[in-house]
């Protein structure tokens, strides 16, 4: 069995990260060159640390499924990224940043990586803006900053509604100029499907050429896995399409433990489901709540239009239920409080899932000119969809699946608990706890590429013990015949049902009985349900084409075939962790005014399953969370 | 509401490929790419293969979408990607042409599935500031005017979707590389290379194949960003110059290999 151990280094906590970085090893520039590293993933961790990693001096081989690694979903982050600057001189501080994490997270992430991430944050924005990002700037030519939920300061960092996007385009920029310089060479419309472990180490993966069908491998002196979270699990949900788990769970399939897998960020602003065919849900920025107030009628079954209903008989229960923080409470809370209007018939719009976003006191406060200078194009996407003009008509929004909490279980210097596989960004576990706060994803992303995996990686390397290995080594052709047999396997199967037949099915179960609210009875219900689906989808699957070719379908099969283990580990980690925090919400634990109850004797640790094999039961290991600087406190935003 | 759609179907980039008439059936709240996907699960149902197109983000930022819509890259509504565009905008018993971006330097991969791996070369050639992580100053010494950043922010909200170089009837990439010129050449930190930047990914886009601008302004007309046309300006101003500059300053050209990165 392998044994847990977080790495996390001795000493204070501010000076835990300088003097770690100070006694890591590293590897001569000379020998630099001789060293490969695959890093998987090209969002903003993975373009970021292939990118500084190329930059050093390594080979680095990179891959993402897309046609071209601009595509990565970190582009699709609207409101923008975190940083500890103090611009704007009303209290921010590393340590208020580490603190609004911490009880953001509900007091389930590890103190010491939470800090470093705060710190860090400070050389992100340099960073950036070195590279040309163009960031909202005041008249002085400074940059300007909004406030995000979850905080009492201004320290978001935006590029209009477009944030993950000018950062992914100046992490991806930096990519393509190691790729000119030949120190990167990148590999696009790949998709890993398993990893190769020789030794005890990670060495190496195999990929699928998605447009020759080409099953190809790749080996390396280590593995960066930055392939994001898994949300598609759910079928619907404001993730790209393309997103999935495959990555990860072949990793954890070959002895990478997972962590926190029950953790799901509901995102209180998307826009709402409008019929079965639906393939996705669009989230409208948080950064939305800044100048929109929250309402639904105080009136059950109040089907009159919004302008209609007077004042005095909207509840604007964000406000009315947390006075401090009100529209800008933070995502689980402020999810949990739109369900709350929904289930007592207070809802809006089609089948009363839905509540206002209004910004008629922020249009007559502000004015037009200077709202639409702020979310202009957010409006412009909102009314595309659903034909109405939030100008005029208040938004109607509904919480959905966003983030995944949960991933890979890493230590202090982001390896896995597989020697040599190391995991960025949403793909681990790592710092958010059971809840992100917003703007804190492209913080994470930016901090794991650019600041911490060039350093830890170059350690690991610089430790040795790395022996010669290449693609015809045992290990590589076991992975290889693996991955075509899996192919060969789900285009036999011949079935009635399309992949997406499956997956929605799965996507219902995971949200009735492992979303926004669970319980022991919900989570048994669902894994009984799952197993039966998952046999119905081996035995009557259908995926049209042949497996040397584009063939989408046959990309949809891999990864929904995953999405079914996982989703059977989610509902056992839910099960387990008898407690409410964050994103993880079991009905069975809430105080009378239905908050979320912790319970800090049992449950403060970091849950990491071992994987046992198909149909066995996994195990659970458990990392206490030390607190050694904070004070567990309730978590409250009133 | 009933629709006929004409779809290229093409199977790899040997196949000479040809148009094949399908049947479906949509309602108004659909996006595009929802009617294509119940088409697609019709097709899966009768033991056909599904219509092939690129999508991801679904939410008109990633840029991965893209086809023609009766000769219009992503369709008759602008600006929009052709994953915001919604069923709306069409009526019951319309008959759709659906084909995909047509251009030299875009191989065909399959049905409406493009390669523009074109487009990162261009950018490898020089669209990016040298700036070594760890390196950079204090981000606040670096004033820039609001006005400078915000036109660039208009330039780098380009998404590289391709549709300009389809809708260019010389098949151009002149509003892609211009945009991407004029955000660097805006803003302070892109003025050291400002001048071989624009050599190099000029000499890129030649190398790739795409054609010359001729200034119709079809691309800026479809730019689902609302890229403007005055970035094309922007970097033929800034070629001349650079071009001047060149005698004096000799900047190294760097031309990458075209080949596809999937053989």
């Amino acid at each position: 069995m392998t044994e847990l151990n977080s790495k996390i280094p001795a000493g204070p906590l501010e000076k835990k990260w300088d003097e770690h970085k100070a006694h890591l090893k590293l590897v001569n520039p000379a020998n630099k060159r001789k060293h490969t590293v695959i890093v998987v993933g090209t969002g903003l961790a993975g373009a970021s640390a292939a990118a500084s990693l190329g930059e050093m001096g390594y080979k680095v081989l990179s891959f993402c499924f897309q046609d071209s690694p601009r595509r990565a979903h970190s582009i699709a982050a609207q409101g923008g990224i975190n940083a500890a600057k103090n611009y704007q001189n009303d209290g921010d501080s590393i340590y208020r940043l580490f603190y609004d994490t911490i009880k953001g997270g509900d007091f389930r992430a590890r103190e010491a990586n939470v800090y470093r991430l705060a710190q860090v944050s400070v050389n992100i924005i340099d960073q950036c803006v070195a590279q040309g990002v163009p960031f909202g700037r005041e008249y002085s030519g400074t940059l300007g900053n909004r406030s995000f939920g979850g905080a009492q300061v201004s320290r978001t960092f935006y590029a209009r509604g477009q944030t993950g996007q000018q950062l992914l385009l100046g992490a991806y920029q930096a990519l393509m100029k190691q790729v000119q310089a030949g120190t990167v060479v990148h590999h696009s419309r790949r998709e890993m499907l398993e990893l190769v472990v020789i030794d005890g180490r990670a060495r190496g993966i195999v990929t699928r050429n998605l447009v020759t069908g080409k099953i190809e491998s790749h080996v390396a002196d280590a593995v960066v896995l930055c392939t994001g979270g898994y949300g598609n699990v759910f079928y619907l949900s404001t993730n790209a399409k393309g997103c999935n788990g495959t990555a990860i769970w072949r990793a954890h399939r070959k002895g990478a433990f997972f962590g926190n897998p029950c953790y799901t960020q509901i995102h209180p602003t998307c826009i709402p489901k409008s019929g079965d065919y639906q393939s996705k849900l669009t989230l409208m920025s948080e950064s939305l709540r800044n100048d929109g107030r929250v309402w639904v009628p105080k009136k059950k079954g109040d089907h009159r239009p919004p302008n209609e209903i007077p004042e005095d008989e909207r509840d604007y229960y964000l406000e009315r239920v947390y006075p401090s923080f009100g529209n800008l409470a933070p995502r689980d809370v402020s999810s949990r409080q739109a369900k709350y209007a929904c289930d007592e018939g207070r809802g809006v719009g089609p089948g009363g899932l839905g509540v206002y976003l209004d910004f008629g006191d922020g249009i007559k406060r502000l004015g037009k000119r200077v709202i639409d200078e702020r979310y202009g194009n957010l409006f412009e996407m909102y009314e595309r969809i659903t034909g109405e003009d939030p100008h005029v008509v208040p938004m109607r929004i509904y919480p959905a699946v966003h983030y995944t909490m949960g991933g890979l279980w890493v230590d202090y210097n982001l390896m896995s608990s597989i020697p040599g596989l190391f995991v960025g960004g949403e793909a681990n576990f790592s710092d958010h706890g059971a809840n992100r706060l917003g703007a804190s994803a492209l913080m994470q992303g930016l901090a794991d590429g650019y600041f911490v995996l060039p350093y830890t990686v170059s350690d690991y390397i610089a430790s040795g013990g790395l022996s010669k290995v290449d693609t015809n080594h045992a290990a590589v052709k076991d992975a290889e015949r693996e991955v075509q047999g899996r192919m060969d396997k789900f285009l036999a199967i011949g079935g009635k049902h399309s992949v997406d037949h499956f997956h929605k099915a799965l996507g219902n179960v995971l949200w009735e009985d492992c979303g926004m609210a669970r319980s022991k009875e919900s989570l048994e219900r669902a894994l009984e349900e799952i197993p039966k689906l998952e046999q119905q989808f081996w035995s009557d699957l259908r995926v049209t084409g042949t497996g040397s070719e584009l063939n989408q379908e046959l990309e949809k099969a891999g990864r929904v075939a995953d999405f079914f283990e996982l989703a059977q580990l989610m509902c056992y980690d839910a099960l387990k962790r008898e407690e409410s925090c964050g994103g993880h919400f079991r009905v069975e634990h809430q105080t009378p005014d239905g908050e979320a109850k912790r319970n800090d004797a049992e449950f403060a640790y970091v849950s990491a399953w071992e994987w046992k094999g198909p149909n066995e039961t996994p195990v659970l290991h458990k990392e206490p969370l030390v607190y050694e600087n904070i004070q567990l406190a309730t978590r409250s935003y009133k | 509401m009933r629709l006929t759609l004409e779809i290229w179907r093409q199977k790899n980039g040997s196949d000479p490929g040809r148009f094949v008439n399908y049947e479906v059936e949509a309602n108004e709240h659909m996006s595009f790419l929802e009617m294509l996907d119940v088409l697609n699960q019709d097709l899966i149902t009768r033991g056909e293969e599904p219509v092939a197109f690129d999508n991801d983000c679904r939410e008109g930022i990633c840029g991965m979408c893209g086809f023609l819509i009766d000769g219009q890259a992503h369709g008759p509504n602008h600006p929009g990607t052709v994953c915001q565009l919604h069923m709306r905008f069409f009526h019951d018993g319309q008959k759709l042409r659906l084909e995909p971006w047509r251009a030299a330097a875009f191989p065909i991969v399959k049905d409406l599935v493009v390669n523009r791996s074109a487009l990162d070369r261009i950018i490898a050639a020089g669209g990016y500031n040298s700036v070594r992580t760890g390196s950079a100053p204090e981000a606040n010494s670096i004033l820039v005017n609001k006005v400078d950043s915000d036109r660039a922010m208009e330039a780098a909200a380009c998404i590289g979707c391709g549709a300009c170089v389809a809708a260019c009837p010389n098949a151009s990439a002149a509003l892609f590389t211009g945009a991407k010129v004029t955000q660097l050449a805006l803003l302070p930190q892109g003025q050291p290379e400002r001048y071989v930047r624009v050599i190099n990914m000029a000499g890129q886009i030649e190398a790739e194949g795409f054609g010359h601008c001729t200034s119709i302004g079809e691309c800026a007309a479809v730019c689902p960003a609302g890229i403007k046309l005055e970035t094309i300006a922007q970097m033929n101003k800034d070629f001349i110059r650079a071009s001047l500059k060149r005698r004096e300053n000799a900047p190294p050209l760097t031309i990458s290999k075209t080949t596809s990165p999937y053989a």
